[in-house]
């Protein structure tokens, strides 16, 4: 058996025939179908960034007469004025296209298809087929959610958790007819999808390394990727379970989740189910979700940062450790998003303490972060900027976390924007910084060795890490005031009155910072058909990636897969002299055998 | 996984290939496959229990749903489904013997193997198809009150369930069925059952040896019988007659039993279906000897984990629906 397996894998070596329909679009290539999942992503992303633009806008001028709502919004936004319906789709949408469709397979799907082959040393994908399918239905289902944005009602508005009875009834609110039926067949298909991406990620890990590429030896972000894509099959299964119900709620009359409804002045047959029910099925794939995010996202700061700190990372095993840590805590604290639904308050107490051990493995890495940087021979190029950038905005934002996390601190700030600064920094802000990096580095992998403009890059970073803590951190002071998140407007609040300014002052940070995407845009862009080519190994790195040819090829290497002889951090080692190991080098790839007079260090 | 210490001996070095587990990727993916569908099915089990937990006093008492056999009258709990549970194990063992066949590259007994796998499995779903109908039509009957709950009958003298044939009063009356046809406008007229609520009631107080059982369960495990006057008392609340069940309304008793009975055995059976299905598919392929030439029958190990998967997700769902 194991025979044939690797026949299979051996034969991807050869060259065939293709034709535009193979090569870019059903194309098995893990390094195709992570440009397309990359490009996918990033046109979601403009779409749920644009959104947020929108109703920021509502919030800081509530009531405004905006041209441009009226030219996007058109009969939702009459005589140029917000509708409040439409509102709630935009915090709906946006919420749902960032956390699933850009951050989770728009980061995971790229660079875990483009890098996990690379990186381990394997042709392709254990299952290029099912890789290839794991994309389409992505499509699909982002196909299907962006449709939902033209239905006469509008689409779904429940929120991105869709909590029922709002979702489940349509004449609840308009979104939640053909709009939220929409959304819950797109998830369903991306969940599909996810799994079988997850699969391949996993069992190619697991199966295809290459000779010497011991589990010890894989770089931080196959290890991210892969317990990423292991609490991705464990998690959103759970999730699918939850949409199948509310589905049986909303079409076949069920009641799992529904009872004692009166609505329009009628009473509703539903009886005995419970809405918190599926608050419980919701946030056990709900919680596990926002480490899918930030977790490769950490996998790439490591790799970026260890790369051009020239030093080895701090703590690899520590790394490692923390890592899967944090991918077990996770699936033990959903309850923490429901200190307030009624739950019971001693099972509240039970999930504060698992909440706060997460404190523990996230601090291993942001110290180990911190020492890797220290008295590092520092590289300043953008992916490094927007590294070290992830690492400021999960501290910021992970901070409050330890408040959010504790019930009896959560309860006076639950629901407001405190909760949305919160996640916000810690994992939105962080895992983009985290994609960036990713683009930046390992652009010209993707791209025939063509480079981004590094300048284009500074002015890139320095406007969205200005920015977007002069969104976010103002946003906690909202919070603590007790604005509520969700309100379209809070006008009808005299006590808030005194907060319009902030909101004015973030709305305009938000504006700037969304325009500053645009040179990002502009620079991805042009540097793909313009881009200086770059040389091999452009940021002097140890991984396999950078062994393969500047022209990619399927299959990845020429001849032979390199075999691997050390682990992916030895930068700058000296020998007892306090030379390099290699004269004149400061790093040696990990296809360099051990020298006859090197020490392997114990990491 | 301990490769990075100094020495660096051939055996300490990562060699490639299907380390550290030992199998190919296929199987690799199927099981990691089945972990993610344990944990769908997890999900509703949990979902399941919560809400049992929730009703845990009114809960209906499976060994009175499911007392029926085919072909036969009377009251035989548990005894059909602890047959097909029978059943789907077998075509687990027989499963079993397929893939030891296979690793022999014996194609004739993996084959008849195969067959009865498939045959076990058709007779599965078959009989679920049965107990979804049996369950949809009822037994007994029952009325519904003004907040939903279920009131069931039994006979005072031998404390036997009575069903609505035995006591409802017929009376004569006129129902004319407006159609398009003959009428301006008209509702569309759902389900009609076999009694109205009239005739129930008037029946229940011509029948002095019928009595009112209510969902709640006593200390005993039983549900408790009312007395003759407070089923009359009761019976003022009934607002309409249930017959059977389905995902509104359940004669049985609590209808979130019937949701779930519906939704988990379904999705259950769903899964039997489809590797029925897939069995089927491999069968032929057996038959015309694709893995005699590929050398290997790794393809029926394959799709038998599934099976043996969907064989204990069975267990679970018999445990927790049918036993406890």
């Amino acid at each position: 058996m194991s025979a044939t397996a690797h026949e299979q894998v051996e034969d991807h070596g050869h060259h065939h025939k293709e034709t535009f329909v193979t090569k870019y679009i059903f194309s098995q290539d893990h390094k195709m179908i992570s440009k397309q999942y990359l490009i996918t992503g990033l046109i979601m992303g403009v779409i749920g960034i644009a959104m947020s633009l929108l109703f920021r806008m509502q919030l800081a001028w509530p009531g405004e007469s905006f041209p441009v709502f009226e030219a996007l919004l058109g009969k939702w936004a009459p005589d140029g004025v917000m509708d409040a319906d439409v509102y709630l789709a935009l915090v709906t949408i946006h919420g749902t296209l960032m956390v699933f469709f850009v951050l989770t397979q728009g980061l995971s799907g790229t660079f875990s298809n483009l890098l996990i082959p690379l990186q381990i040393g394997a042709r392709d994908m254990a299952s290029g087929f099912l890789n290839m399918l794991s994309y389409w239905m992505f499509f699909i289902s982002s196909v299907i959610m962006i449709l939902s944005l033209f239905l006469e009602a509008g689409p779904a508005a429940a929120g991105w958790t869709v909590y029922p009875p709002l979702s489940a009834l349509p004449m609840a609110q308009p979104g939640s007819g053909l709009g939220m039926t929409l959304w819950l067949v797109s998830m369903t298909i991306f969940i599909a999808s996810s799994l079988l991406g997850s699969l391949n990620y996993i069992v190619t890990v697991l199966n295809l390394r290459t000779k010497g590429m011991s589990m010890t030896r894989l770089p931080l972000t196959i290890w991210a990727f892969f317990v990423t894509a292991i609490i991705g099959v464990i998690s959103f299964p759970v999730l699918l379970s939850a949409g199948l119900l509310l589905l049986m709620d909303r079409s076949f009359g069920t009641s799992f989740f529904l009872s004692d409804i009166f609505i329009q002045g009628e009473v509703l047959h539903y009886q005995g189910g419970s809405p918190v029910l599926y608050e419980h099925l919701f946030w056990f794939l709900g919680h596990p979700e926002v480490y899918i995010v930030i977790l490769p996202a950490m996998g790439i700061v490591s790799e970026v940062m260890a790369v051009n700190a020239r030093k080895p990372i701090f703590g690899y095993r520590a790394m490692i450790a923390s890592i899967l840590a944090i991918a077990f805590l996770s699936t033990i604290v959903w309850g923490h998003h429901m200190f307030i639904s009624g739950m019971n308050p001693f099972l509240g107490s039970v999930f504060t303490f698992t909440t706060l051990l997460i404190a523990i493995p996230s601090a291993v890495k942001a110290f180990n972060w911190i020492t890797t940087l220290w008295k590092g021979n520092l590289q300043l190029n953008p992916g490094m900027l927007f590294s070290i950038g992830m690492v400021s905005t999960f501290i910021s934002g992970g901070l409050t976390g330890i408040i959010l996390g504790d019930s009896t601190l959560d309860i006076n700030v639950h629901d407001t924007y405190f909760v949305v600064a919160h996640f916000h920094l810690v994992m939105g802000i962080s895992a983009l910084y985290g994609m960036f990096a990713g683009i930046y580095h390992w652009f010209p992998k993707m791209f025939h060795g063509r480079m981004m403009s590094k300048n284009l890059g500074y002015v890139h970073f320095w406007i969205t890490a200005v920015g977007s803590y002069g969104i976010f951190f103002p946003m906690h002071f909202v919070g603590m005031a007790g604005v509520p998140r969700r309100y379209y407007e809070n006008t009808n609040f005299p006590m808030f009155d005194d907060l319009t300014d902030i909101q004015v002052l973030m709305t305009v940070f938000a504006l700037i910072t969304a325009g500053a995407q645009l040179i990002f845009a502009y620079n991805f862009i042009s540097s793909i058909f313009y881009g200086k080519r770059g040389v091999q190994n452009p940021w002097k790195a140890n991984t396999l990636e950078w062994t393969t040819p500047l022209e990619p090829i399927h299959g990845n290497w020429h001849g032979e897969i390199p075999h691997v002889h050390r682990w992916a951090y030895d930068y700058s080692k000296v020998d007892e002299k306090g030379e390099y190991i290699i004269p004149g080098q400061d790093f040696i790839p990990q296809t360099v055998p051990l020298l006859d007079d090197e020490e392997e260090l114990q990491h | 996984m301990d490769s990075t210490v100094t020495t660096a001996t051939e055996e300490n070095v990562w060699g490639g290939g299907n380390r550290p587990l030992g199998a190919s990727y296929g199987k690799l993916m199927m099981w990691f496959f089945l972990v993610s569908d344990a944990l769908t099915f997890s999900g509703f089990l949990a979902a399941y229990g919560f809400s049992r937990f929730k009703f845990i006093e009114t809960w209906p008492i499976a060994d009175e749903v499911f007392t029926h056999v085919p072909f036969f009258h009377g009251n035989y709990p548990m005894y059909y489904v602890a047959f097909m549970t029978f059943i789907l194990i077998m075509s687990s063992v027989t499963m079993v013997l397929a893939v030891d066949a296979g690793h022999k590259l014996k194609k004739n007994a993996v084959i008849w193997y195969m067959f009865l796998t498939i045959i076990g499995g058709a007779i599965f779903v078959g009989s679920q198809a049965w107990e979804w109908a049996t369950f949809i039509s009822g037994d007994h009957g029952a009325v519904e009150t003004r907040g939903g709950r279920i009131l069931q009958f039994v006979k005072a003298d031998t404390g036997e369930r009575a069903a609505l044939a035995d006591f409802a009063k017929t009376i004569p009356g006129e129902r004319t069925e407006h159609e398009r046809k003959n009428g301006i406008w008209f509702f569309n007229e759902g389900y009609v059952p076999s009694y109205s609520l009239e005739e129930v009631v008037e029946g229940f107080k011509a029948n002095p040896n019928v009595l009112i059982r209510t969902e709640t369960i006593n200390d005993d495990h039983q549900k408790i019988v009312l007395s003759r006057d407070e089923s009359l008392a009761k019976l003022k609340n009934a607002t309409q007659v249930v017959e059977g069940a389905n995902l509104i309304h359940n004669e049985y008793g609590s209808r979130l039993f019937a949701d779930f009975f519906f939704f988990i055995t379904g999705f259950h059976g769903f899964h039997v279906f489809s590797g029925v299905v897939i069995n089927i598919i491999i069968f032929f392929n057996v038959i015309l000897g694709t893995y005699e030439r590929r050398g290997h029958y790794e393809m029926v190990e394959k799709v038998g984990l599934y099976w043996h998967f969907v064989d204990l997700v069975w267990v679970f769902v018999f445990t927790f629906f049918y036993l406890v």
